[in-house]
């Protein structure tokens, strides 16, 4: 390589990304039934949730990064 | 099968107005298509909103929204995997998606095996990629091709027609539907699978939206449909002592299809066409609205049971034909009236038609950089390969065809099954090379074989019609995707070779991409 790559510092603002690997691969959180929601168990409308708390997770990382490439 | 002509009418009327629809807009635009990038890639050219509908149309295809009902329908909770695994592949995309772009960019890469070459220098270790990638394809390619065998089969089309001159034809429409294929895009390339990807994703939401409304209100509400499931199947079975359950297999499910996905080439294809990396950035937050839709269609699973269609004698022959597979089509009979039905199963055969596009293209362009012009005729011209790349998707689709019509559906199944086994052992050339070198080409050549024996293996054990492998470890059963426990292997393997050649070698390696390329 030419150019020296500039340090990279982990940024805290990252961990956001981590959040719905944690709630997602742990299943003994929500491998129940109640509370239904609509009739719907638990288990079912907890993971359907996450799609759309996942775009809410990435968006400050993606404001973050906005911000430090200007 | 009984046909029901108002059905197959709207299905013929919407097919014919979208695909020909697309047809004309793609040729509205004068581009060269004799460029590779131009045909292959769309001139990477795509906005935010064209990447969302043809990326969307990439991930969720027509054997998805068949298929996955259908595990929830056959297995239960486990079949709902898919949900979380669509969900948690979008802050990875977000992460390494834009880095691939971004270098593929700055260095006119058309396939993950082009930075793989670029990145490792070594071109077996590309042709290796490449390979795998086609390999993996062509059956998803004639999946999507006995999806739409299905929707005919449901409509009641009849599948053989006497031709004036030529005798008994078996399986005349399919053939039309290929030929449709083949033509589209042959002729217009990325751009027409765009066009088409718009239509296809906006009446696939009209009838989501119309089944996840119309069908349990029919029935008297979600708690109803649920209510009407053995109540055994709706949660993960605990495992017994000393076994780790089937909660850790479906963790192990998500994660090996997660890192699966990315390294299919039609994905690649999809993501590298986009215009910017903020393009890609955005959509990772604007796709998850698919995966959402997903778990609508999932649920149509436990719809299917509690209406127990599998009982009743006017879908039977369906189900001795496709198995579980023909639960949602015969749902939507069950549920909607024909009109409807018809515009649910031109969602479906359309939304074949996109991805199974974009995946023949997809192969096309790796044969073309990666084979054709790497092995065989290294200073071919620009036309040269853009028309290499276009006859050999068209000779993807034929494998297909042939594949669906000559052997029982149940191979394609199996060996998409094994293809996303295989699919996963590139992960560590392209998905962490990305991020690091310190991978030496050998070891990832000997570790991306070692993966896929043993994941061939374990497939194998599974007589090919599971991909879920208990592993024995210290007398502890481990019940592993087959995917996932033979990439870990390959992970083994290239860090201990690595360790060893780059200890070994004294000549400098050469990577031809440089630290900045990555950020874009």
């Amino acid at each position: 390589m030419s150019a020296l790559p500039t340090p990279r510092r982990f940024k805290p603002v990252y961990l956001c990304l981590a959040v719905p690997y944690a709630a997602l691969l742990c299943v003994p959180l929500y491998d129940r039934l109640r509370p239904a929601l609509f009739g719907i168990p638990f288990f079912y409308w907890f993971q359907m949730l996450w799609s759309f708390l996942v775009p809410l997770v990435i968006l400050p990382v993606y404001l973050y990064q906005r911000r430090s490439r200007q | 099968m009984t046909a029901h002509p108002q059905a197959i009418l709207v299905f013929l009327g919407l097919v014919v107005v979208v695909t020909g629809g697309g047809f004309v807009a793609s040729r509205l635009r004068t581009v060269d298509l004799s460029q590779l990038h131009e045909w292959g890639l769309a001139g990477r050219s795509f906005g935010t909103l064209v990447t969302w509908f043809l990326i969307g149309g990439d991930l969720y295809t027509a054997y998805t929204f068949l298929a996955v009902p259908a595990l929830v329908f056959g297995t239960g909770a486990t079949g709902f995997f898919a949900v979380p695994f669509s969900i948690l592949e979008f802050p990875l995309l977000f992460i390494a998606l834009p880095r691939l772009w971004s270098v593929a960019r700055r260095r006119g890469y058309v396939t993950a095996a082009d930075f793989v070459r670029g990145r490792f220098g070594s071109r077996h270790l590309a042709l290796v990629v490449a390979l795998t990638g086609m390999v993996a394809t062509v059956p998803y390619i004639a999946l999507q091709l006995l999806g739409m065998q299905m929707v005919f089969a449901a409509l009641g089309i009849r599948s053989e027609w006497a031709l004036p001159g030529v005798g008994v034809v078996p399986n005349v429409p399919l053939l039309a539907a290929f030929i449709v294929l083949a033509v589209y895009t042959y002729a217009s390339g990325l751009r027409g699978s765009a066009l088409i990807a718009v239509a296809k994703d906006l009446l696939i939401y009209v009838t989501v939206l119309a089944a996840v409304i119309v069908i349990p209100a029919s029935m008297g509400g979600y708690a109803k449909v649920f209510a009407g499931v053995d109540s055994g199947g709706l949660l993960l079975a605990h495992g017994a002592a000393g076994n780790a359950g089937p909660g850790f297999a479906y963790v192990s499910l998500i994660l090996g299809s997660l890192l699966a996905m990315f390294m299919y080439p039609h994905i690649v294809t999809g993501m590298l066409s986009a215009r910017s990396g903020d393009v890609i950035r955005r959509n990772a937050m604007l796709l998850p609205a698919y995966s959402f839709a997903l778990a609508l269609i999932a649920l149509l699973g436990y719809m299917a049971v509690s209406a127990q269609v599998k009982s009743m004698p006017e879908y039977a022959a369906g189900f001795r034909a496709f198995g579980n597979n023909f639960a949602v089509p015969a749902l939507f009979l069950h549920a909607f009236p024909p009109w409807f039905a018809g515009v649910a199963f031109a969602a479906i055969a359309i939304g074949a038609l996109v991805p199974a596009a974009i995946m023949a293209i997809a192969c096309g362009n790796l044969f073309t950089r990666n084979v054709f012009k790497e092995f065989i005729a290294p200073d071919c011209s620009a036309a040269l390969e853009s028309r290499v790349a276009k006859i050999v998707s068209l000779c993807m689709k034929l494998g297909a065809l042939l594949f669906v019509m000559e052997l029982q559906s149940s191979y394609a199944i199996q060996l998409q099954l094994l293809g996303g086994i295989w699919i996963c052992q590139t992960v560590p050339a392209v998905l962490i090379g990305l991020y690091t070198r310190f991978f030496h080409p050998n070891a990832l050549l000997i570790g991306w074989a070692v993966g896929m024996l043993s994941g061939t293996w374990m497939a194998a054990q599974l007589d090919f019609r599971a991909s879920v492998y208990a592993l024995k470890l210290f007398g502890y059963t481990v019940p592993c995707y087959a995917a996932l426990s033979a990439l870990a292997l390959n992970l083994a393997v290239c860090v201990a070779l690595s360790l060893l050649c780059n200890a070994w070698s004294t000549g400098p390696r050469i990577d031809e991409t440089l630290a900045e390329d990555y950020s874009g």
